[in-house]
């Protein structure tokens, strides 16, 4: 595959991020805007910083989901930093899986709650693998000499 | 009426004219401490990053000044509720500005009442920032 040819299959598959029920909104357009020649592993190093954010909460939010008494207060906590990093960098479905969990949290469901936790968790393997792919396929682009082509999109 | 200015090398400039502005990040999250640096960092504005109100009061020692603050509401050890109305008592005229995931009109409002200039929804974007500094200069000459 030649380098036009991969930078083409780079754009197809961002835009699919984005597309009607996409893991992506705006917001992962913002971080890539400001990623410049000064910092030119921005993307990358905000997302990893989400990586390791979600699987301490992951870890925080099934040890106090498996309390025998559920602090409510505490796993809401713990939703509300999710959704507050999830909305940073764009994950819309890990967004929107973590205000389900929060009602529910507050109605002190605990069923619901780990349901939500499971719901959340596949989203946020779904992101985290197709936002790897994608850095995968930038890299790859590098490696044969190409550049990163911007993708134009309007929200 | 001075108004917020870019300055030659399109550097943030406060009324006096003295070059960079200078900001305080208040977030317990590193993912959005990273991204409102950087935002920040991008408009030509130094800007310090902590993790929580405390550090955002500690900030302030020995006279340190910030032409803005930007302050996440929850955090440990100290709220951005809690530092707000400390930092006010402790006469600091910064503009401050709540940056927060909070949408309810009560939460909002509390947060206002503790002394805040401006308040965000986040996620934080350039458009957003670039608002809230227009208000810098406008609120360093509103009496408190």
């Amino acid at each position: 595959m030649d380098v036009g040819q991969m930078q083409r299959r780079l754009l197809d598959y961002t835009k699919s991020l984005f597309m009607e029920k996409g893991v992506l909104d705006g917001q992962f357009l913002q971080l890539q805007q400001l990623q410049d020649e000064s910092n030119p592993d921005f993307v990358v190093e905000v997302v990893s910083l989400f990586f390791e954010d979600s699987e301490r909460l992951l870890n925080d939010l099934t040890r106090a989901l498996d309390q025998p008494n559920v602090d409510f207060k505490t796993v809401d906590s713990h939703v509300h930093q999710w959704k507050g990093s999830s909305s940073s960098i764009g994950a819309s479905r890990v967004k929107n899986g973590c205000i389900a969990f929060r009602n529910f949290c507050e109605e002190q469901n605990i069923e619901a709650c780990l349901r939500c936790l499971q719901q959340v968790k596949q989203e946020y393997y779904l992101v985290k693998n197709k936002l790897e792919t994608l850095f995968r396929m930038e890299q790859q682009i590098v490696a044969a000499g190409g550049s990163i082509p911007v993708l134009e999109l309007s929200f | 009426m001075s108004r917020f200015m870019r300055g030659g090398e399109d550097k943030a400039v406060n009324k006096d004219g003295r070059s960079k502005i200078r900001a305080l990040v208040v977030d317990d999250s590193m993912v959005n401490r990273t991204i409102h640096h950087k935002l920040l960092q991008n408009l030509g504005i130094e800007n310090q990053v902590v993790g929580n109100g405390k550090e955002a009061v500690d900030a302030h020692s020995s006279g340190n000044y910030f032409d803005l603050i930007l302050m996440d509401m929850d955090m440990p050890v100290m709220n951005g509720i809690e530092a707000t109305r400390r930092l006010r008592a402790m006469g600091v005229r910064s503009l401050i500005a709540g940056v927060t995931t909070r949408s309810l009109e009560q939460e909002k409002q509390e947060f206002m009442e503790a002394g805040l200039d401006d308040y965000q929804e986040k996620p934080l974007t350039a458009a957003k920032l670039v608002s809230i500094i227009h208000k810098i200069n406008q609120s360093s000459s509103t009496p408190r």
